[in-house]
């Protein structure tokens, strides 16, 4: 089923570069339609990964010790997704090195003053980071599987990946320092990430975008987004492999509704403050881009997102919503749904309804962009089962550190 | 059979449990070791204290890293809008009055480096990645990554006896002590 899904997305993929990028539905006025707002979902579900494994960390949170391996992996998978978008949306792939910080055959250099080409720098850097962060954390529990596997070949593969860790205490100490300081820098990372995304809108003139209030709307919209992919991957695999219950427990789940609750209630502050600017401005155009939003050909999308993103995840207020694995997984779904179509209204919603009504035009996505997205689907899946599969998704010496028992001085 | 093989590489015993490695690890630093070390499935807390380490340096080589990065993404952008190729994109100047425009790219590149020396720098400072090592020579000790805990002490540089060195394991409450050698 994944497998399909992401050979699907491969074959439109194939299709778009060997046909041209007007197979999609893109138009004049909807120069970014699904590319960008699926860019942009995709690199905010990763928020999350980054935000349990860097900051929880940080602030001592041991409950993610037995999530963060998992939501790691999300997030590189997630950016994996969201880099094929930008990465094809250029028109010709094969010109993509343009972006690249090299002069190109005429020896001009890219902008560096362009919030795209910021962007570029920004998501490389996030997916490196994000590599090493997660191999860095993976090394010791890949010296594990070396010494547990029978294989001949297994132990090979594991045991160069490994890099030869021998779990001394010389090793170790210097081990936790680099992990320290990674997740250390991963913390301002993930919150510039966003931002910068954001500026890509915010550092136009169009109105709708041109706000100062984009930046953390947009990372508390990420943080939102991101764990709401979490529960929806995690719940599933709990109820399948049992074992899995041992590690991730409903206190997991209750906390991370908690975090749901509360992002989802800052975006609805700044869903509210968008239109208080839209109204104190008293900008012309601020105030005909708002009423377009909520009023216009996309208003229907603009009402899903409020019930979604704000109003659905109210009901993490009540205990039953945040135990009950079944209830949170319906809810989650609401916030996915809803995170997509916020990025769906902006983008496309706004650049539809332009300064000059002359320009205005509808976006109609063709079936390319729909099975592109769907197919991105697919891959994600896809990728986060073969993790599964190869990997431990839990972090094993972080879980036998953190056991009660475990460390000199304390009961046991 | 080599001259070193049959002097050995070190002489290593297990613990039973984290802190019986914790009050072993404080016998072995009083006898004045120098090349040993102890080897636990997981990080144990206090241990650096036990055998007398100091902070780790690693923190020093990040900043300068990430110095190098920050400096080296704002040369790039600097030198070639403003010398190589002076790019006229929306009428802006290209001089220092642009500079805030230049700063996105400056953090990124600050972080990547960093990142970067963090890693590689804790490889080169723990001597990874290589492909074998003495002590997985003796069976054993295919457990440490597992719930098993051990001690070390290398021979080389050691200037205590063979035996002096196993009484020291034994009354630290090592078991199963035993030779490892540089060939399997």
């Amino acid at each position: 089923m994944t497998g399909a899904l992401t050979l699907l997305c491969f074959f439109c993929l194939i299709y778009l570069v060997s046909t041209g990028v007007g197979v999609w539905g893109n138009n004049n006025a909807a120069g970014w339609a699904f590319d960008i707002t699926n860019f942009v979902f995709w690199i905010g579900i990763g928020h999350a990964g980054t935000l349990i494994s860097a900051i929880l960390f940080l602030t001592r949170q041991k409950w993610r010790t037995s999530i963060h391996r998992a939501a790691e992996a999300m997030t590189l998978f997630a950016v994996i997704c969201a880099a094929i978008y930008p990465a094809l949306h250029v028109g010709r792939a094969w010109m993509v090195w343009f972006m690249a910080p090299v002069p190109n055959s005429n020896a001009i250099w890219p902008n560096f003053r362009s919030p795209l080409q910021w962007d570029i720098f920004a998501v490389t850097t996030y997916f490196i980071v994000s590599v090493l962060f997660w191999f860095t954390g993976l090394i010791p529990d890949l010296a594990t599987i070396r010494d547990r596997c029978q294989g001949k070949l297994q132990k090979s593969i594991y045991g160069i990946l490994a890099l030869g860790w021998r779990g001394g205490n010389r090793q170790w100490r210097q081990y936790e320092m680099a992990y320290l300081l990674l997740a250390g820098l991963s913390t301002p990372l993930v919150l510039s990430v966003h931002s910068v995304v954001s500026f890509d809108f915010a550092a136009t003139v169009i109105p709708g975008w041109h706000t100062t209030l984009f930046p953390p709307y947009f990372v508390a919209g990420a943080i939102f987004g991101g764990f709401a992919m979490v529960l929806t991957i995690l719940i599933p695999a709990c109820t399948l492999y049992r074992p899995l219950r041992n590690f991730v427990s409903v206190s997991h789940v209750n906390t991370m509704c908690k975090v749901i609750l509360l992002t989802g209630s800052l975006i609805g502050y700044s869903y509210a403050i968008e239109a208080f600017t839209a109204w104190y401005s008293g900008n012309l155009y601020e105030r005909a881009a708002f009423w377009q939003r909520i009023f216009g050909p996309y208003g229907w999308a603009c009402t899903a997102m409020v019930i979604c993103n704000v109003m659905v995840p109210q009901l993490f207020w009540f205990r039953l919503f945040r135990t009950r694995l079944f209830l949170v997984w319906i809810i989650v779904q609401f916030a996915n749904v809803g995170m997509w179509l916020e990025r769906y209204v902006i983008v496309t919603g706004t650049l539809t309804r332009g300064h000059t009504p002359s320009s205005w035009a509808i976006f109609h996505p063709t079936w390319v962009d729909v099975c592109t997205f769907l197919g991105t689907f697919g891959l994600f899946a896809s990728l986060f089962l073969i993790f599964i599969r190869f990997l431990p998704m839990v972090c094993m010496f972080e879980v036998k550190a953190d056991m009660a028992e475990s460390q000199p001085g304390e009961a046991g | 059979m080599n001259d070193s093989n049959t002097q050995g590489f070190a002489l290593a015993a297990e613990l039973s449990s984290a802190s019986a490695l914790l009050l072993a690890a404080e016998r072995i630093r009083d006898a004045g070791i120098c090349h040993w070390d102890v080897y636990s499935p997981f990080p144990i807390r206090g241990m650096d204290r036990a055998m007398g380490l100091k902070r780790s340096v690693l923190g020093r080589f990040v900043f300068l890293g990430g110095l190098v990065g920050f400096l080296a993404a704002g040369a790039l952008q600097y030198g070639t809008a403003s010398f190589l190729y002076p790019l006229d994109a929306g009428g802006k100047p290209n001089g220092l009055s642009t500079a805030p425009a230049l700063f996105p790219i400056m953090f990124e590149m600050a972080i990547l480096f960093a990142a970067i020396t963090a890693v590689i720098g804790m490889l080169l400072m723990n001597r990874l990645p290589r492909l074998n090592h003495p002590l997985f020579n003796w069976d054993r000790f295919s457990a440490v990554t597992d719930d098993k805990f051990f001690v070390a002490i290398e021979f080389e540089g050691s200037s205590l006896s063979e035996q002096s060195l196993r009484d020291l394991l034994l009354s630290a409450g090592g078991t199963n002590i035993t030779k490892v050698y540089d060939e399997p």
